[in-house]
């Protein structure tokens, strides 16, 4: 039998865990899926596992690594395809592996060592400590004042950037700020989900929301409230069954967008 | 009729090439000016120097002194611009022409809103406010971004390609409500239709790298020819208009 404390200070953290997904996830996944970035979302969460490895040669946290491997892919993306000088969609793809790549290598080569490999591409509980729990709360405080002050002007620049280019001469300045703040969630997220799921946890939360608002205060909202159920019910239900965590979250997510989906198809059909 | 803004010189281009050159000319206050000329003949990119979004490569565009917010420009994108599936309302983008001059921090007050809903009930698009766009008509479509080009009472409309919203019912609707917003403010209209616009502008700027400016909205085919101006004409039957003979 798990010692009480113990019992409790797992609660505790689980439910921490899954209300800072759900909000940093939200709010991030709803600006990802609105501007159909969600291909360069994927590069960006693969480009920081590169970070991962060598974090772990190094010594170094690899969630340290992955961040900046993670946010310097995401500005080099905006940069080259504000410049117009690459096919965007090739230069994911390339950075996409060669992330997994130089990560692969570089844990390969750190001497003595064998870190679970699992746990970063699928997301474990064993791995979520307080700092990520910690980390994950300053990160949803800093993606509410920013999106609460900034609203609109993130809102019309991912609308129609070339009209806001007409009135606004910090365009480029606040893509580039927005784009960080999604490699850091990814990366945060990475201990919840894992490299290969993370872009579930990101996405199918504002999907499920689409299907009743298409208001995108509404979205965050809704992403948030159905992100926070999912996260919550695969935390414990992964602890409980012994299944890891990621996989158990994104497929509780997945069975939510499903039911809700049906359910609006066969209501709209016997309208 | 005082001067708006004066190009003298200009050349703009791309990394690919120069597209303008050595373009001069004057805008007043009320003139409806229709830009016409073939494609790849560089209407767009005037516009977008005009806007700012591209710098000159040489020459310069002169906004009045004298005039309150002189710089001030309204603008109607092609049709293709923007994502239609994007999650924003009617009232969501008319509201976004207000951002202008409101820095990174906007906020939006009641007069704004007053205001937003002014220009929604003016164009006929009162019960739409809350809809997404992805359910509108190309002609409620392009009144939606009519009122984003004009809520914040620019001193100049720049047009790029109106006639491609695909909505014969509304159009003559659309150049009337042009016509009363000539009153207050001078338009820059880019079309490949001079058959239809003919009845509307005031004057013509032939753009084919070069611009010739043609003071009289009467333009006939030995003109064109002469400004090297050959366009490509689209024509409607239910409008009045003159179909000019082919020609290089």
């Amino acid at each position: 039998m798990p010692d009480t404390i113990l019992q409790y200070d797992f609660i505790i953290r689980g439910l921490l865990g899954a209300v800072f997904a759900s909000i940093t996830a939200g709010i991030a996944g709803t600006y990802i899926v609105s501007r159909r970035m969600v291909f360069l979302t994927g590069g960006i969460t693969h480009a920081s596992f590169g970070g991962i490895g060598i974090g772990y040669f190094a010594g170094i946290n690899p969630i340290i690594g992955a961040a900046v491997f993670g946010i310097l892919s995401a500005l080099g993306i905006e940069y080259l395809s504000v410049r117009q000088k690459i096919r965007e969609d090739s230069a994911i793809g390339i950075l996409w592996a060669l992330g997994m790549a130089i990560g692969i290598i570089f844990i390969y080569l750190t001497p003595g060592y064998s870190p679970n490999l699992m746990s970063y591409l699928f997301g474990s509980i064993l791995t979520v400590t307080k700092a990520d729990i910690i980390a994950l709360g300053i990160l949803s405080a800093v993606l509410i004042i920013y999106f609460s002050v900034f609203y609109r002007t993130v809102l019309y620049i991912s609308f129609d950037e070339a009209y806001a280019r007409t009135y606004s001469s910090y365009v480029d300045i606040f893509k580039y700020v927005t784009t960080s703040l999604m490699a850091i969630t990814i990366v945060l997220n990475i201990r919840m989900a894992g490299v290969v799921l993370v872009i579930s946890l990101l996405t199918i939360p504002p999907n499920i929301a689409l299907i009743f608002t298409k208001r995108y205060t509404k979205i965050i909202w809704l992403s948030v409230l159905t992100g926070f159920a999912g996260t919550a019910a695969g935390y414990f239900i992964s602890y409980f069954a012994g299944i890891p965590v990621g996989a158990t979250i994104i497929f509780t997510l997945v069975i939510i967008w499903m039911i809700l989906k049906g359910g609006m198809f066969v209501l709209k059909r016997n309208k | 009729m005082e001067q708006l803004f004066e190009i003298s010189q200009l050349a703009a281009g791309y990394d690919s090439g120069v597209v303008l050159e050595d373009v001069n000319l004057k805008v007043r206050e009320n003139d409806f000016i229709g830009v016409i000329g073939p494609n790849g003949g560089g209407k767009t990119t005037l516009l977008r120097v005009i806007l700012g979004l591209l710098k000159p490569l040489k020459g310069t565009i002169i906004f009045n002194e004298s005039l309150p917010g002189r710089n001030r420009i309204g603008y109607l994108p092609q049709m293709a611009a923007g994502d239609k599936t994007f999650p924003v309302t009617v009232t969501d983008v008319v509201l976004s022409g207000l951002m202008i001059g409101k820095g990174a921090v906007a906020r939006m007050s009641t007069a704004d809103r007053q205001r937003v809903r002014e220009v929604i009930n003016e164009l006929g698009l009162e019960k739409i406010r809350n809809s997404p766009l992805d359910v509108l008509s190309g002609g409620q479509l392009q009144r939606v971004f009519l009122g984003r080009a004009v809520i914040g009472s620019p001193r100049l409309l720049l047009l790029d390609e109106p006639d491609n919203f695909v909505d014969s019912s509304f159009e003559s609707d659309f150049y009337e409500k042009l016509h009363d917003l000539n009153k207050r403010m001078a338009i820059l209209m880019v079309s490949h239709d001079i058959g239809t616009i003919s009845s509307h502008v005031k004057s013509f700027a032939c753009v084919n790298r070069k611009l010739h400016y043609h003071p009289s909205p009467e333009i006939t085919n030995e003109q064109l020819s002469a400004y090297d101006c050959p366009i490509q004409l689209v024509t409607h039957g239910r409008i009045p208009h003159t179909v000019l003979e082919k020609h290089d």
